[in-house]
């Protein structure tokens, strides 16, 4: 019995000590960015008002009509504000992974080789972007306005949904800066290219997927499964059923579209790194 | 040599493809076919012409590049497969790329690396007390490193690389760019810390003075083939290692000849200018000095360190006698 409590809380130390690194190095970032302290004011006033543009351009497009796609403004506030908090979450821990030509220039990839840590691991936590703070604010902002307009009840059932859809999508999110990542040490000037499937993707994810034509369904309803960030989970939240004959749960599956997003970014990285090093791929 | 070898190569070859025109792409032999051993303790110059394939060997020493052909053991390890294990034991200092954070300051820095290396609160501040007072750091530790000077920063790497105690520091041109003052306080302490913890130091360079001051021991590539390795003092035999003194005196004087330890190479501008070689292993400039001043009086002077071009070329030459 004290055997098992010991290895219990052996592994806790383990863990909180392999951690540590990680803590450290993000806490330093966040603290050198705190120190400017009027250039960080102005990063997050920017990035407040891009959130906002966006928001108002969701706005203008719903206001006239009477919806897009089946979807109306107070539907669309809900997907906008899904797809944007996970974005700007998965943007501020780790949108400066797809900026690897950076690293690559100032030799900092090399320098990661040094350290006995995952590559990957120490790429994502180099850098942290508190400014989107504010446009997870704005995200946050029109997903309450969102349940708040379609007089969604905030049910056990409809919060574990909502957290789950944002965690997935999160995740999904961060997982396709590391899959553009991985292409860059291909292309060292791929960001173009890249930048296409990522910041598309997180403007396909705010919009009803059901508008979009084959090519795109085929692209961002499942090769890089952004509708399953925000459009298909909403739709699950609303009740309403879904398109491409899904189920109206299909919310519910969002961990799956993270699962396999994640297993492409890998192998991406995987990839590109073996090719960085000169052991092919 | 026994099982005590910290870096060990056996015929080490990288090669890259090089984009040529339009599709074209050409094959570029960088390292080829280079085999040594580098004992526990050792201190070796590794030096070479720039292109020689120098930065190419450490990146296969340190794991970031997979050899094409050939294997290499650093620290025992096999260094892409255990690159992990291997870091907690190897340092490196790449002369053109910082491990330290720009934004940060150095104390802060430190801080940082010893949490990357999982150092203990007692061993983290035992250790960094011992750099900063051996590379006299204290002075700017608060200031961000962006600040820094060259020579300030430099210290600050080489500090950083050794916070976790490894067994082995690769130092790639580590004096690059630094001025004559900096360089020294470099070079005594790399000595110190040598002779404290019998760290094993690997140095590329194409700075002869580093060598001479540094190392035991050299390995000289050129265009990735390994063209000595031995002693100094084999090198110095086979190629004379000689430094030159270059005064400038206050009267035209005669020729300078037959000072202790020391060759009259040419006079200038009828014996204002003369260029005197000496062996840095039986005399020192200062004493050299000192007997030119005898015979006449001396307004300037330089010392000029042997280049590497030069040493390649006559290693060469020696071979073809």
């Amino acid at each position: 019995m004290a055997d098992a409590v010991d290895g219990a809380s052996g592994r806790r130390a383990r863990l909180v000590a392999a951690a540590r690194p990680y803590r450290v190095l993000v806490g330093a970032r966040v603290s050198a960015q705190r120190s400017y302290r009027t250039s960080f004011a102005l990063d997050l006033a920017g990035s407040l008002l891009v959130g906002l543009v966006e928001l108002a351009e969701v706005w203008v497009l719903y206001r006239a009509g009477h919806g897009i796609g089946g979807l109306d403004l107070a539907a669309v506030l809900l997907v906008f504000g899904l797809a944007d908090v996970a974005f700007s979450t998965a943007d501020l821990v780790a949108g400066h992974v797809d900026t690897l030509p950076r690293y690559l220039r100032a030799g900092t990839l090399d320098v990661f080789h040094l350290r006995p840590q995952p590559l990957l691991a120490q790429l994502v936590t180099s850098d942290i972007s508190l400014r989107r703070l504010t446009r997870v604010a704005v995200g946050v902002a029109a997903l309450v306005a969102g349940f708040a307009l379609n007089d969604l009840a905030l049910t056990p059932a409809h919060a574990a949904l909502v957290l789950l859809a944002l965690t997935s999508g999160t995740l999904t999110f961060a997982a396709t800066f590391v899959a553009a990542a991985g292409v860059q040490f291909f292309l060292v000037d791929a960001a173009e290219m890249t930048n296409a499937v990522v910041y598309g993707g997180r403007y396909a994810a705010t919009q009803p997927a059901s508008v979009w034509s084959r090519p795109l369904v085929a692209l961002f309803g499942f090769a890089v499964p952004m509708a399953f960030t925000a459009y298909l989970p909403a739709l699950t939240l609303l009740g309403v059923p879904a398109p491409w004959g899904l189920p109206a749960e299909v919310g519910w599956l969002a961990p799956l579209a993270t699962a396999w997003t994640w297993a492409a970014a890998l192998l991406s990285w995987r990839t590109g790194v073996r090719h960085y090093q000169g052991g092919g791929g | 040599m026994g099982d005590d070898a910290v870096v060990r190569a056996e015929g080490l070859t990288r090669r890259f493809r090089v984009r040529g025109r339009g599709l074209a792409r050409r094959e570029v032999v960088a390292v080829d076919d280079l085999t040594f051993t580098i004992g526990a303790g050792e201190s070796v110059g590794y030096i070479g012409a720039n292109g020689a394939g120098k930065s190419t060997t450490i990146k296969m020493l340190a794991g970031i590049l997979v050899p094409t052909a050939g294997t290499v053991s650093t620290c025992g390890l096999q260094p892409v497969a255990q690159r992990r294990t291997l870091a907690r034991r190897l340092g490196v200092v790449f002369g053109q790329r910082s491990q330290l954070w720009w934004d940060l300051p150095l104390a802060e820095s430190f801080r940082v690396l010893a949490a990357v290396h999982g150092l203990s609160a007692a061993r983290e501040r035992e250790r960094t007390a011992e750099l900063v007072e051996r590379m006299e750091l204290a002075e700017f530790l608060a200031s961000p490193v962006r600040q820094l000077s060259l020579g300030q920063r430099m210290r600050g790497e080489v500090a950083a690389a050794l916070l976790h105690s490894p067994e082995l520091l690769v130092l790639d041109e580590p004096t690059i760019g630094l001025d004559v003052v900096s360089k020294q306080r470099l070079r005594e302490f790399l000595l110190a810390e040598r002779a404290e913890h019998g760290t094993t130091l690997l140095l590329t360079t194409h700075d002869m003075g580093d060598v001479s001051r540094l190392c035991e021991r050299v390995l000289l590539v050129d265009r990735g083939r390994l063209a000595y390795d031995g002693t100094l003092g084999g090198l110095t035999r086979t190629v004379g290692l000689r430094r030159v003194l270059v005064v400038d005196l206050a009267t035209p004087a005669p020729d300078l000849r037959d000072l202790p330890h020391a060759e009259h190479l040419t006079s200038e501008a009828g014996g204002l200018r003369q260029r005197l070689a000496f062996d840095p292993g039986a005399t020192t400039a200062a004493a050299l000095l000192a007997a030119v001043s005898e015979r006449a009086e001396v307004r300037d002077l330089s010392v000029e360190e042997p280049d590497v071009e030069e040493v390649v070329r006559q290693v060469y030459v020696s071979r073809g006698r």
